[in-house]
């Protein structure tokens, strides 16, 4: 059975890359641009895997992921971040908002691959 | 009672004239026209209150009984005022400066201020002086006794004590009329010293002319004269040495150390320059009123001449008994001159003491300070001024009274010049040895005062009237060499030398000793630093430091003392000087300038009492101030010092803090700016990294997914470029040195240039101008302007959601700006977002239309530029943005 990625991702283009990348290698392909309701999506998809983007139009990839791990049915799915900001402090930061992995833009299409397979396997 | 009763009138007219001369001048005085009452030549004249009745009468009488003896009672003065006039001179200056006003005061000042000190002085002062008081009371009364023999009616012998008595009582109220008029500030007496001049002039006229009738009326010339003296005994007696010298000294030592004479030599001394004319005019009076003595005293002595059996008399009953009895009555008022001229200012030398030294620090201590304030200082003083004169004029009557009347007039004096000589240790030492200190000073003064009571005051009173006689014969305790006149047996020596050789001596080794095996306080440290070097130093270290608050209260004080005006006129002046306006600061320099005022009136001791009461408070003795003074001062300055600096560095550290606010703020939007970069940097890099890599192994994908692959590519690397352009661009305007190429146009042109780059860029965008309003010819930075144009227009083109979109450009001139507005038909800026569309990176709406967000930013920052601005105009429908230009870009013409 195909395992379900959510994209949470508002850049077009890069939504674009993304699931052109993981549908090649099997995958099931969701996307939504927006982050106000984005926890909705999550719960109402309830994904194998959520790919979040950290700046969101409308709500911070942070409280998203805050919301989903406060969340009972949905809290423990794999999550990895997406973000431009590549500091250490933002990676810590990502980490203790309960993020299983975080990648820094601009990431090789490997990277996202292996990420995503891992967070299933595990 | 003819001679008699003339007598008396010639006496109430000539009293009334001296107080006419002594009002006039008092008078003369204060409308600060008297300048020629300060001359040398009255100051000398003053000086003659040297020569009493004493010296009037008696000087006939010494040399009838001792020959030219008496000569050293002028030779003495004449030593010092030509031999010593510089010591004379140091005293004058000490005494001015530290405005003093009694011996009493500069011994006291001279010793650390010493309260103790004064009073001591001064009681040995009032008793030194009584004897001497008591010989013009008997002069005086003798004289007048002489007329009332005379007188042919013989209507009873007027009782001689009752007479003294009466005289008494009129030389009281005399001296307090003359001398306690007003207090005054400054403690000189222009009417008083004015009025002993004219008496001075007096007595040499009255004693020339007994002379000239004696030698050419009664001896019939020079060479009879002169006949008569080489006959008479006066030129057989033997000159005794020792005894000259012991004389001279004494009279010397007198001459400065008479409370009377330092009164007029001193305290009534205006200027040490008259000091000069002195030298020479004082013993050249000296020499005119003894002229007659030796002839007087020979003729006198001659009983054809009928002088009488008192040769102390000899002045009057010359010319009396031969029928002059005009010139006898000027003999009278030339007698009666010297004994007031005396009586009043020694009265006034000794009650200004007793007052200031005894009376005030009493009623101080007894008012507890308070009345320094609520009473009126000048009354308590002039009372005390005037009790004191009254008592000791009385003192004086006692001791006329209890000496029986009957001691020859010189050997009086004598007797007051040995007490009054015992303050010539601590004065010269005072003024010479910085080692001379307080307890020096006490100790020598009693050693010599006891020692002058015990073998000349209280002997001199007669056997067994006030010492037994057993004591006088035997010793005390039947001790034979504590006889007092024959103290540690040395025996045939006359009294009053030997007296003066054992309380002098005493005096200086006491004084001596003491000071040396003693230690000075800081006040007397400082004192005595002050006086000995006083021509060297006019500027005299502070020794007060004051709150700000003690300037009232020492006004207060002040106009108590000296009067609401002076007091006023010091104290403002004192504020001007330090460039205040009403209250000076007390500040050391004052502090010391209103104590010397103040002692003026009250003396040293009680005017630095008075101050520390109110600066210090009374607990605080001076003593403790000043030990403390240079350290407190360098605190206190240390302190201030700290005080500024902690207000420095506390706004240097609001400063910092606020700078540190602002840095942080900045640093804050300098994060905020870079993270939005670096996002609007690595979005599109993200897509040029995935698509690239998907294209790198191109062989499962179609030919138009790989087309479509590839124009995201270029679609990403333009916004790239375009973002980092836009970011050159901002970094370059928002440089303060950012250049400026201005330039000339015509607006229209500019506007062209705008609609055709954006036009290029796509079609269906209706663009109305109206070309007549934009015939403007500009001289701005053209390039830029056109680079807001090309931004609002392509703007519009991009977010216009109208369904045929359209923009208009109106130009307009307003209030000399010129106004380009560019007006959309779409729906307009949401309210909420109308605030951010100038920041950087703001973007509305989820729509993307390649830009950075920077476009708006951008142009706003170049009109402010251009001197101009770039606002939204949010009351009009549509998308408006109006771009302001002042119209000083506009050429003229």
């Amino acid at each position: 059975m195909t395992k379900t990625v959510l994209l949470i991702e508002d850049e077009q283009n890069i939504v674009e890359a993304v699931r052109f990348i993981l549908s090649r290698d099997g995958w099931d392909v969701r996307t939504h641009a927006n982050g106000l309701d984005a926890f909705d999506a999550v719960r109402r998809r309830n994904p194998d895997v959520v790919i979040l983007d950290v700046m969101l139009p409308g709500r911070s990839g942070f409280d998203i992921l805050q919301d989903i791990r406060e969340d009972e049915t949905v809290g423990n799915v794999p999550v990895l971040m997406l973000s431009a900001r590549g500091r250490k402090e933002d990676i810590e930061t990502a980490k203790r908002s309960g993020a299983n992995l975080y990648l820094t833009k601009p990431f090789s299409n490997e990277e996202v691959l292996n990420a995503v397979r891992d967070l299933v396997t595990e | 009672m003819a001679t008699l009763n003339a007598l008396a009138v010639f006496c109430l007219l000539y009293v009334a004239l001296l107080f006419c001369v002594a009002f006039i001048a008092d008078r003369t005085a204060r409308r600060g026209q008297g300048k020629w009452l300060s001359s040398p030549i009255i100051y000398t004249l003053s000086l003659s209150i040297y020569c009493t009745a004493w010296t009037f009468y008696g000087a006939v009488g010494f040399a009838a009984s001792s020959g030219l003896e008496f000569l050293t009672i002028y030779l003495g003065p004449t030593l010092i005022i030509i031999g010593w006039w510089w010591t004379l001179r140091k005293l004058v200056i000490v005494g001015r400066t530290n405005r003093i006003t009694s011996i009493a005061d500069l011994i006291s000042s001279r010793y650390g201020k010493s309260n103790l000190l004064a009073v001591f002085v001064t009681l040995m002062a009032v008793v030194g002086t009584t004897p001497y008081i008591a010989l013009q009371l008997q002069s005086v009364t003798f004289s007048i006794a002489a007329f009332a023999e005379a007188d042919a009616s013989g209507d009873g012998l007027p009782n001689q004590q009752i007479i003294a008595f009466w005289v008494t009582a009129g030389l009281v109220v005399f001296t307090i009329l003359f001398g306690t008029r007003n207090l005054e500030a400054n403690a000189r007496h222009y009417g008083v010293v004015m009025a002993i001049a004219l008496e001075a002039v007096v007595k040499l006229i009255a004693l020339l002319a007994v002379g000239i009738f004696a030698v050419w009326g009664l001896a019939g010339g020079i060479d009879s004269t002169l006949a008569k003296i080489n006959e008479s005994a006066i030129s057989d007696w033997e000159v005794s040495g020792g005894r000259w010298i012991g004389l001279t000294l004494l009279s010397a030592m007198a001459f400065i150390c008479l409370p009377r004479m330092f009164q007029v030599m001193v305290v009534e001394n205006e200027n040490e320059g008259h000091l000069r004319t002195a030298s020479w005019a004082f013993p050249l009076y000296l020499m005119l009123i003894s002229l007659f003595v030796v002839p007087i005293a020979v003729i006198g002595l001659d009983p054809i001449y009928g002088g009488g059996r008192d040769p102390d008399l000899f002045v009057l009953t010359l010319p009396l008994e031969n029928g002059r009895e005009g010139l006898a009555i000027l003999a009278f008022l030339g007698g009666f001159s010297s004994a007031t001229s005396m009586v009043i200012v020694a009265a006034i030398a000794l009650s200004t003491m007793v007052s200031n030294h005894i009376v005030m620090p009493v009623w101080l201590w007894a008012t507890g300070g308070s009345a320094i304030m609520a009473g009126d200082v000048r009354r308590v003083i002039l009372v005390a001024r005037r009790i004191s004169i009254l008592v000791i004029l009385f003192l004086g009557y006692l001791y006329f009274r209890m000496s029986g009347g009957g001691a020859a007039l010189a050997a009086i004096g004598l007797i007051s010049f040995v007490g009054v000589a015992q303050f010539m240790p601590s004065l010269v030492g005072g003024l010479f040895w910085r080692g001379g200190n307080r307890t020096g000073a006490i100790a020598g003064l009693a050693a010599g005062f006891a020692l002058w009571a015990y073998c000349l005051f209280l002997p001199s009173f007669g056997a067994s009237s006030i010492m037994p006689q057993s004591v006088i014969e035997r010793g005390l305790f039947d001790i034979l060499w504590l006889r007092p006149q024959a103290l540690f047996i040395t025996e045939g020596m006359e009294p009053v030398m030997h007296a003066f050789m054992w309380s002098l001596s005493f005096n200086i080794l006491f004084y001596v000793i003491f000071s040396i095996a003693g230690f000075p306080t800081p006040v007397e440290r400082l004192q005595s630093g002050q006086f000995v070097n006083a021509l060297w130093q006019s500027q005299v270290p502070g020794n007060w430091t004051g709150g700000l608050a003690q300037s009232e209260d020492l006004l207060l004080m002040s106009q108590r003392v000296l009067g609401s005006e002076d007091a006023r006129a010091i104290f403002q002046n004192a504020a001007k000087e330090q460039g205040g306006e009403y209250l000076p600061a007390p500040t050391p320099d004052f502090l010391l300038k209103l104590e010397r005022v103040l002692s003026g009136s009250v003396g040293a001791a009680t005017a630095n009492a008075m101050i520390s009461q109110i600066v210090v408070g009374a607990g605080v003795s001076v003593r403790d101030l000043m030990a403390v003074a240079d350290e407190t001062a360098q605190i206190m300055e240390y302190s201030s010092r700290l005080v500024i600096k902690t207000e420095e560095q506390e706004r240097t550290a609001r400063q910092l803090r606020e700078v540190n606010d602002k840095l942080t703020r900045l640093s804050v939007q300098k994060d905020a700016f870079l993270s939005q970069i670096s996002h609007e940097l690595r979005t599109p890099m993200t897509s040029i990294r995935a698509f690239s890599e998907i294209l790198k192994n191109p062989c499962d994908i179609s030919p138009d997914k790989r087309e479509k692959f590839a124009s995201i590519i270029y679609e990403e690397a333009t916004r790239l470029t375009r973002l980092l352009d836009e970011l050159l661009d901002l970094s370059v305007l928002e440089n303060a040195h950012a250049v400026v190429n201005l330039s000339e146009g015509r607006l229209s042109e500019l506007l062209d240039r705008a609609v055709n780059t954006v036009a290029s860029e796509g079609d269906g965008f209706k663009i109305t101008r109206n070309p007549e309003n934009e015939k403007i010819d500009l001289d701005t930075d053209l390039d830029r302007l056109v680079q807001v144009f090309i931004n609002l227009i392509s703007n519009a083109r991009k977010y216009c959601d109208a369904k045929t979109p359209e923009l208009e450009i109106k130009v307009a001139r307003m209030n000399g700006m010129l106004e380009v507005d560019f007006s959309d038909n779409g729906s307009g800026i949401p309210l909420e977002s109308q605030d951010l569309i100038f920041e950087k990176f703001s973007r509305i709406g989820e729509a993307r239309a390649g830009g950075a967000g920077l476009g708006l930013a951008i142009s706003r920052e170049i009109m402010t530029r251009l001197g101009g601005s770039l606002v939204y105009l949010p009351w009009s429908e549509g998308t408006v943005f109006r771009v302001s230009l002042p119209l000083e870009a506009e050429i003229a013409g």
